[in-house]
């Protein structure tokens, strides 16, 4: 069986600051990491991989600096990596990328058919969760969002079974191979490579696409001129001017400070203090 | 079928590095492991480059090494709690080609060292501890164990550049747990302000940069002292002391730079900045006497795992760098040569780091710590004194210069007692011959 991971190189958003005067993210010194989202993808990928033999190559669209993630994946278990860069990508949005990447699987499945394509649920950096969807509908495969499981691939019968998390309970949901799945966060942990594993990461030969060798038709529908997105504006959430209000402690018993506090939230919210004392005489 | 390479190099670090890069440029197939998520990821300094340990690794390191600014002034404070008494060395000659001496940022330096080490052909592989050292039945250390699966890799020789705490070498038996009054714990901050603003309040321009040492009550009476450096758009504040001094007093390094950021003369160059990084870290400071065996039957040691740090000049990645390379020379001697890396071999290491400014150094200051470590005066009594001295000498006040010398003979008298006085005379010059 032969998976295609895609993965994206994100900023670590624990370390990233915007600018208080242009309100851009900073990105300078920020360091960068595999999304995490993906690697719940990738691990799912590596066990089917383990359990039905194949292969797992992972796939990332970048500036060549995107390389370290994909020797990241192969250090962590991948069998292979392909790099797609090129100045023609540059500034695309999700419409954009997702045409990248699904003509790039294209390209991967005419020396190597694959059966399944994974993502990652969305990126901590754009967070659309359209570039998955969007290979499915571009490869025409089944897409199966926000899985939790995978209850188990039948390669006879080409079919594959998995726990689809939706609003209020668990699909089970069955569908034909090729398909596209995105993995839901905490669904399985990144394991941790072998040795041999990340010798093989460091002596890896990248394969590295440039648009033409990934296939592409029409650079038209790449980077800025294939992407119909337009920011209009970004901004930072600005700081509540509300301040806490400060009890002060010294010397008063634990009664005394938590009836100190009910006081102070009751004299902010004063509608809270008439609901509650509504509630607690039986008139509501 | 287990891995096996010419040397194994742990740690990339300075020394690490050094070794690493040297053996790959001597031909030989080498592997060098790093625990961190990459080089550079878990490495703390102040810090300064001395550019001659790295031009005799890589000459023309300059071309593309990230640098923030050549120092061309040098600060020598002694502080006490209101009034700092120094020396200041600058000189236009340190605007030269080829400068002695840079301030950088040791995150962008250190992945630039390590991206020349996989040029030269080393295998690196980072986010890999070495947990154990694989020896034979006769002792002799044949590769290494790391904490992943199938982790086993051997070499001919293993070259320990492992930091300070080298846990290696201890659980291998190659050194004693660290003293804690041979390590200091430092601790520093990133302070970020737009260029010109550096500029201005250190009198620089373009990519000229500013050191300030500092020594004097802000360490509390403990061994110690802080630092400011100024790089291209940020200062690095820090303040260190010896552990057992910490332990001992019960302060707390933060506590320490607190202190020494709000002191009058310090605050006003620091003011408006945005403090972006926290870090510390140990540095080995128990100097000659401290350095353990750093050979054997397959293996060597180099850098601060070595306990090769100068103290007082403020060296040590110079050390590093210069240990490591010369580690790594003494192996590709004796591979040419068809010689093993045996113990008595490897020896050879250690005569020629004799002959070289590090052991030099290292020894003439051999009684240096001991002497600081037992007269913690130097960093508590004279700053005072000296600042009581030098306030009466600049004050003019109508009182004649023949009184105010005799107050301030007094102020020594007074402050040590002459006995004192003589007695701190004759252990530094002992302790500095």
């Amino acid at each position: 069986m032969h998976i295609v991971v895609c993965i994206k190189q994100v900023p670590d958003s624990a370390q990233i600051r915007v600018h208080p005067v242009t309100n851009t993210i900073m990105r300078q010194g920020v360091p960068s990491v595999i999304n995490p989202y993906d690697l719940f993808s990738l691990e799912e990928a590596m066990r089917l991989r383990d359990t039905l033999g194949g292969k797992v190559t992972v796939l990332s669209m970048g500036p060549p600096m995107a390389e370290d993630s994909l020797r990241k994946a192969l250090g962590l278990g991948a069998d292979d990596a392909v790099l797609l860069t090129d100045r023609f990508f540059a500034g695309s949005d999700t419409l954009a990328t997702s045409y990248a990447l699904a003509s790039a699987i294209k390209k991967i499945s005419e020396t190597d058919p694959v059966d399944i394509v994974f993502a990652g649920k969305q990126t901590i950096d754009g967070d659309t969760a359209q570039v998955g969807p969007g290979i499915a509908k571009r490869l025409n495969l089944q897409q199966l969002t926000y899985v939790a499981k995978v209850e188990g691939v039948d390669l006879e019968k080409r079919e594959v079974v998995v726990h689809r998390r939706s609003e209020g309970g668990v699909q089970v949901l069955k569908t034909s191979l090729p398909c596209l799945i995105t993995m839901l966060e905490g669904s399985n942990s990144i394991r941790f490579g072998t040795m041999p594993d990340m010798f093989r990461a460091a002596r890896h030969q990248l394969r590295t696409w440039n648009a033409e060798a990934a296939g592409i038709e029409d650079i038209s529908l790449c980077g800025l001129k294939g992407s119909p997105t337009v920011v209009k504006k970004v901004f930072a959430p600005s700081a509540r001017k509300d301040k806490a209000t400060m009890i002060d402690v010294t010397g008063k018993s634990a009664d005394e400070i938590s009836a100190a506090a009910i006081d102070a939230i009751f004299k902010a919210q004063p509608k809270l203090e008439a609901d509650m004392l509504e509630l607690a005489a039986g008139t509501r | 079928m287990a891995e096996k390479f010419d040397a194994i190099v742990v740690g990339a670090g300075p020394s690490g590095n050094a070794a690493a890069y040297t053996l790959a440029k001597g031909g030989l197939s080498v592997l060098q492991i790093e625990r961190g998520e990459y080089a550079g990821s878990k490495n703390v300094q102040g810090a300064i480059l001395y550019a001659d340990a790295v031009e005799k690794i890589i000459p023309d390191f300059r071309d593309d090494c990230p640098l923030e600014r050549h120092i061309i002034e040098q600060r020598l404070w002694m502080l006490d709690d209101r009034s700092y008494m120094g020396t200041h060395y600058r000189s236009e000659d340190f605007n030269e080609e080829k400068p002695n001496r840079y301030t950088i940022i040791r995150a962008q330096y250190d992945k630039w060292f390590s991206k020349k080490v996989k040029e030269a052909g080393a295998l690196v592989i980072c986010e890999t501890t070495v947990t154990d050292l694989l020896k034979d039945d006769k002792g002799r250390v044949i590769g290494v164990r790391t904490d992943r699966e199938e982790g086993d890799i051997f070499a001919d020789v293993v070259v320990l550049c492992d930091g300070v705490n080298s846990l290696l070498a201890q659980r291998a038996g190659f050194h004693a747990e660290l003293k804690p009054e041979h390590v200091a714990l430092a601790v520093k901050e990133m302070h970020f302000l737009p260029k010109d603003v550096i500029d201005a309040r250190f009198n620089l321009k373009d990519e000229e940069g500013v050191v300030i040492e500092v020594a004097g009550t802000v360490t509390g009476g403990m061994v110690g002292t802080a630092f400011i450096y100024t790089n291209k758009d940020s200062l690095a504040v820090g303040i260190g002391c010896l552990v057992s001094d910490f332990k001992k007093t019960g302060q707390t390094p933060y506590s320490l730079l607190e202190k020494f950021k709000n002191h009058p003369s310090v605050k006003p160059l620091l003011e408006g900045s945005e403090v972006k990084e926290y870090a510390a870290h140990l540095i080995p400071e128990g100097g000659y006497k401290a350095i353990p065996k750093i050979w054997g039957d397959g293996w060597m040691i180099c850098g601060d795992a070595g306990q090769f740090v100068n103290a007082l000049h403020r060296e040590g990645s110079n050390m590093a760098l210069t240990t490591g390379r010369i580690a790594a020379e003494t192996i590709i001697d004796l591979k040419k040569a068809g010689q093993p890396l045996s113990d008595a071999n490897l020896a050879m290491y250690r005569a020629r780091l004799n002959d070289t400014f590090v052991i030099k150094d290292l020894k003439k200051y051999k009684d240096l710590p001991e002497v600081l470590h037992e007269n913690p005066q130097f960093f508590s009594t004279y700053p005072g004194i000296l600042s009581k001295a030098a306030a009466l000498w600049f004050r003019v006040d109508g009182i004649d210069k023949i009184t105010k010398e005799k107050e301030m003979v007094q102020a020594f008298t007074k402050g040590r007692g002459i006995r004192g006085l003589l007695g701190d005379a004759w252990k530094m010059a002992r302790a500095w011959r």
